[in-house]
């Protein structure tokens, strides 16, 4: 995407909301287990991680909502433009899940003569529920 | 985790940008890559943990010829002590990820990444008994020896499976 942010754009408390994922189907958390190469039954193998593990459902990576998380972050920024990205699993996502993630500016500012933006993030479930906290920072114009 | 060569190729880019639901052609149209800001194909922000493919000893992949943890003809290959959920022999769950980005990954890229164990500490959980958390830091360098990504994971083991949120 060839979005980028301009430094007089962007405000403190602005924010940006994108829906990752409607119905979060166990397909797709098969198709992160391929690509990662995360394996573990407990994302895949809904046999093992009821019977075994004891857990109601496989359940998402949580890399899978960051990752998709991370989806929302670069259609806004732009690409190659973020330095940093960290976040906390704060709950857990099962197939079924609809996702919303939002960027909150919170500050704007200068780091090696660079202009930069750092952002909250959150990405909550259909219930509000937050499944992800965590922060961003990326390099704007 | 030591991975000696974790070659970053265009395929994988794309078949991790798909399942993180991102259809952004910088991850898969070499052409529309070329014509952007960025020049050539890049990797999406999480892609280094794809890493994991590339490490000989990780253990959530099946390893050929030996015994596996998930379900077969019973519903699980190894069978252990009951207790010690989340991990299901697998090492916790994933707790925190965070990323420092030195510069674009691009495919094409030939990284290593050697890791450092970080922090240890306990906290009394609400869901799942006592947590029991660990830090890692990975730096990936490339062929050239510079560093692209910092990353630092937080993993946590639960006495017991959390109950469901």
């Amino acid at each position: 995407m060839t979005t980028t942010l301009k430094t007089k754009d962007l405000k403190v408390g602005d924010s940006f909301t994108q829906r990752l994922v409607e119905d979060l189907k166990r397909t797709q958390i098969v198709q992160y287990a391929g690509a990662s190469g995360d394996y573990n039954p407990l994302h895949t193998d809904e046999i093992f991680t009821t019977k075994v593990a004891g857990y109601p459902s496989v359940f998402a990576h949580g890399m899978l909502t960051m990752g998709m998380t991370g989806k929302m972050l670069t259609d806004h920024v732009g690409d190659g433009r973020l330095t940093k990205y960290g976040v906390r699993f704060t709950s857990q996502v099962w197939p079924g899940d609809t996702l919303d993630a939002t960027a909150t500016v919170q500050k704007v500012f200068e780091q090696d003569g660079e202009k930069r933006v750092e952002f909250e993030v959150s990405t909550k479930n259909q219930n509000g529920v937050e499944v992800l906290k965590g922060y961003a920072e990326a390099r704007v114009d | 985790m030591a991975v000696k060569s974790f070659p970053v190729e265009f395929s994988h880019i794309m078949m991790f940008a798909r399942s993180v639901g991102d259809d952004n052609p910088i991850y898969h149209d070499p052409d529309y890559a070329k014509s952007s800001a960025m020049g050539s194909v890049i990797a999406p922000p999480t892609f280094v943990q794809a890493s994991a493919q590339f490490d000989p000893d990780y253990g959530l992949r099946p390893k050929i010829g030996k015994p596996w943890f998930g379900s077969g003809k019973e519903p699980t290959g190894i069978k252990r002590e009951p207790g010690g959920g989340g991990g299901g022999g697998g090492g916790g769950l994933h707790a925190e990820q965070h990323y420092e980005y030195h510069q674009p990954l691009r495919a094409g890229d030939v990284l290593t990444a050697t890791s450092m164990p970080g922090k240890t500490w306990e906290k009394e959980g609400k869901r799942g008994g006592k947590l029991m958390f660990s830090e890692n830091v990975t730096e990936y360098r490339n062929q050239k020896g510079e560093l692209v990504v910092t990353a630092r994971g937080v993993g946590v083991r639960t006495e017991r499976p959390a109950d469901p949120a």
